[in-house]
């Protein structure tokens, strides 16, 4: 009897012991199975990452390549070589009209009914350049600037002519054969205000609209942005009325821009009495949104020093103004400034508030101070791409890359700043 | 082994806003020992610790009742200057927490915002003095303006140490000075704090029994936010009067 219930014992265990090895392989196949489906899973994941991405890349060379081939004409324009004498009366009796179209008359004798359509290809600058010519009744030959007609005649490769009659856009031709018209680096683009006529319209107006409106919106922006959020950080006590601070400036973070534009309007303009137009009215619109950004972005900063740092120093004595300055301000800089510029950035693309305080306007000459009337770039885009002008567009588009390598250039800035002061602990 | 009375804590009561972390902790803490408190963790000992220096004046809704005091004065009298009390009462921490400068403005920082020294020459001789009593000069004399947070975890506790020791305190409290560290590293420091209990009084809290064993010369054991057991370290270890006491030390639990 012993030895059958030994032996059905011994299969017992057997039987046993291969029911526990099944159940194990069972585990580990539903293990495999499992991880065949989140291997599935994760490339179907960095697949769709890849998608996106290349998206959004797409987007981004549509826009660049559409904004560039646009644009980058307006970087050159187009000059005619003109013969011309100046006598000293000349000079006093402004005749620099007569002299231009007689300059004209030399070029085309066979012209003389159609002497109207002679000036029009020039630019209204030219009589300007006229004053560089020594006035001594000698025959000179001057680059003269070419009106934007004939600019862009000549940009299309002589084959769009556009708002030219046939008469001029066979002269263009005749010079152009007899070398007489040449393309040079547009200078007076970057050194010129907005102008009625797009060949004498220029970015500095606008661009030094701009740098005066971050200069005073970053006067008040940054000391009060740094300050309110060292002090919500370091020394506030923590109670309800600091939270409802704190959810008001990140709400802050978050209203429309047009609104701060009204805000600008009611309290500069018409309660403190700020110029409209000014680039200071401006300037301390926009630092009421930047305000929020910089406030959030150095109570981050500040956030991420290590509280082993403060009580390192509070522990040998500092006080708290002390453990501010030596410790945590510098340690916050990095992300500080890096804030900061963003918020720079944000603002020189802002326009609706500048909507509402005057800065959307056409002004021809470079502002000078604070309170002169000025405009900002974006603005002048948007003013630019109104225009009904055929030479416009490329300024628009001209205007929209250096604002694009102004804004590329304050985010490398604001990365270099990083990378440099960044430290590690 | 008994000397003259550095500190001594009387009836202290904390409170983490309506919890109550310490009940009614009596001590008296010698000049030049080293006073060891032990207990599991969440027992309130590092809590009293940062009584001592009022470290927990930076915790919010902490509250404190009681006296302690520091040779006459009650250090939570309402016209002591914590700035004053934490230059006598130096603090070294858990996790080493150089500050991300040079080494000798580590140890300077001190001397420098108390306006302890008064020429270059001074201060030169005063980091010196820290860092060899610290033990860490051999190791660092070459490149005392290379940054502090390049140094080995052992290295920059031991900088702690000479940074603490450099505005010359009374006191030195150390919160668990070797949890983070290696057992050489450990070894060093634990070496260290018996050469610096000739100069400074040291009050530690440590995770490790043996340790406390080994540097100290009286120990504290808390349990629950009280101080259960309170004495000379040899007859705490050989011949506890509480039960509990016996029972983590021997590590029955712990």
């Amino acid at each position: 009897m012993d030895e059958i219930k030994k032996k059905i014992k011994k299969i017992d265990l057997r039987r046993k012991a291969f029911k526990k090895l099944m159940k194990r392989k069972r585990i580990y196949r539903r293990i495999e199975d499992s991880l065949a489906k989140r291997r599935k899973a994760e490339r179907r994941f960095a697949a769709y990452g890849k998608v996106a991405v290349s998206i959004a890349l797409i987007f981004l060379s549509i826009l660049f390549f559409n904004i560039i081939s646009k644009g980058y004409t307006a970087f050159v324009q187009t000059q005619i070589l003109l013969p011309v004498t100046l006598t000293a009366e000349d000079l006093n009796n402004d005749n620099s009209q007569a002299i231009l179209i007689k300059g004209l008359q030399d070029l085309f004798p066979d012209s003389s009914s159609n002497i109207r359509k002679l000036l029009p290809l020039l630019s209204k600058s030219a009589p300007e350049s006229l004053k560089k010519v020594p006035a001594d009744g000698l025959n000179h030959e001057v680059w003269l600037q070419a009106s934007s007609p004939v600019d862009m005649f000549n940009k299309s490769g002589l084959k769009n002519k556009n708002k030219l009659s046939e008469t001029q856009a066979e002269w263009v031709k005749d010079l152009d054969q007899k070398a007489r018209v040449r393309r040079v680096f547009n200078t007076s683009f970057f050194k010129s205000g907005d102008s009625r006529d797009p060949e004498r319209a220029g970015i500095l107006g606008s661009l030094v609209g701009s740098i005066l409106v971050i200069i005073s919106c970053m006067l008040l922006a940054f000391p009060l942005g740094t300050m309110t959020a060292i002090y919500l950080e370091e020394f506030a006590k923590k109670n309800k009325f600091t939270d409802f601070i704190e959810l008001n400036i990140n709400n802050l973070a978050a209203v429309p821009s047009i609104i701060y534009g009204l805000l600008g309007l009611a309290v500069y303009l018409q309660f403190m009495g700020v110029p409209r137009s000014a680039p200071l009215a401006g300037g301390l619109t926009l630092a009421l949104m930047a305000l929020p950004v910089i406030v959030i972005a150095t109570r981050t900063s500040i956030r991420a020093i290590p509280q082993g740092i403060r009580d390192g120093a509070i522990a040998l004595g500092a006080s708290r103004l002390q453990v501010t300055m030596h410790h945590v301000l510098p340690l916050a800089m990095p992300g500080i400034m890096t804030g900061t510029i963003l918020s720079i950035a944000r603002v020189m693309g802002e326009t609706a508030p500048l909507l509402m305080i005057g800065m959307m306007a056409f002004i021809v000459d470079v502002p000078d101070s604070f309170l002169s009337p000025a405009t900002a770039m974006p603005v002048q885009i948007y003013l630019w791409s109104d225009s009904a002008e055929q030479g416009f567009i490329e300024k628009t588009s001209a205007a929209i890359i250096v604002l694009l390598v102004l804004l590329a250039a304050i985010n490398a800035v604001a990365v270099y700043l990083r990378k440099k002061f960044e430290v590690r602990w | 082994m008994s000397g003259k009375i550095k500190m001594s804590a009387k009836g202290v009561n904390v409170f983490y806003a309506e919890k109550q972390a310490l009940f009614d902790v009596n001590m008296e803490i010698h000049k030049h020992t080293v006073t060891a408190l032990i207990g599991p963790s969440g027992c309130g000992k590092s809590t009293y610790l940062r009584c001592l220096n009022r470290m927990n004046d930076t915790v919010e809704n902490c509250k404190i009742s009681g006296k302690i005091l520091l040779g006459e004065e009650n250090i939570y009298d309402e016209d002591v200057d914590v700035v004053a009390l934490r230059s006598k009462v130096g603090m070294v921490f858990q996790k080493p927490n150089p500050f991300p400068k040079s080494i000798y403005d580590n140890v300077a920082y001190g001397p420098r915002i108390h306006s302890l020294t008064e020429s270059k020459e001074e201060l030169d001789m005063v980091v010196q003095k820290s860092l060899k009593r610290a033990g860490l000069w051999e190791e660092v004399k070459d490149r005392l303006s290379d940054m502090a947070t390049g140094l080995s975890g052992g290295q920059q506790q031991r900088l702690c140490i000479a940074r603490a020791i450099a505005i010359k305190p009374e006191l030195v409290l150390m919160d668990e000075p070797c949890s983070a560290l290696d057992p050489i590293a450990t070894a060093i420091i634990e070496d260290l704090i018996t050469e610096l209990k000739e100069k400074f009084t040291i009050v530690m809290v440590t995770h490790s029994i043996q340790q406390a064993r080994r540097v100290s010369d009286y120990t504290g054991f808390f349990h629950m936010g009280r101080l259960l057991e309170f004495g000379e370290t040899k007859q705490v270890f050989e011949n506890p009067t509480n039960e509990k006491t016996q029972g983590y030390i021997n590590g029955k639990f712990g």
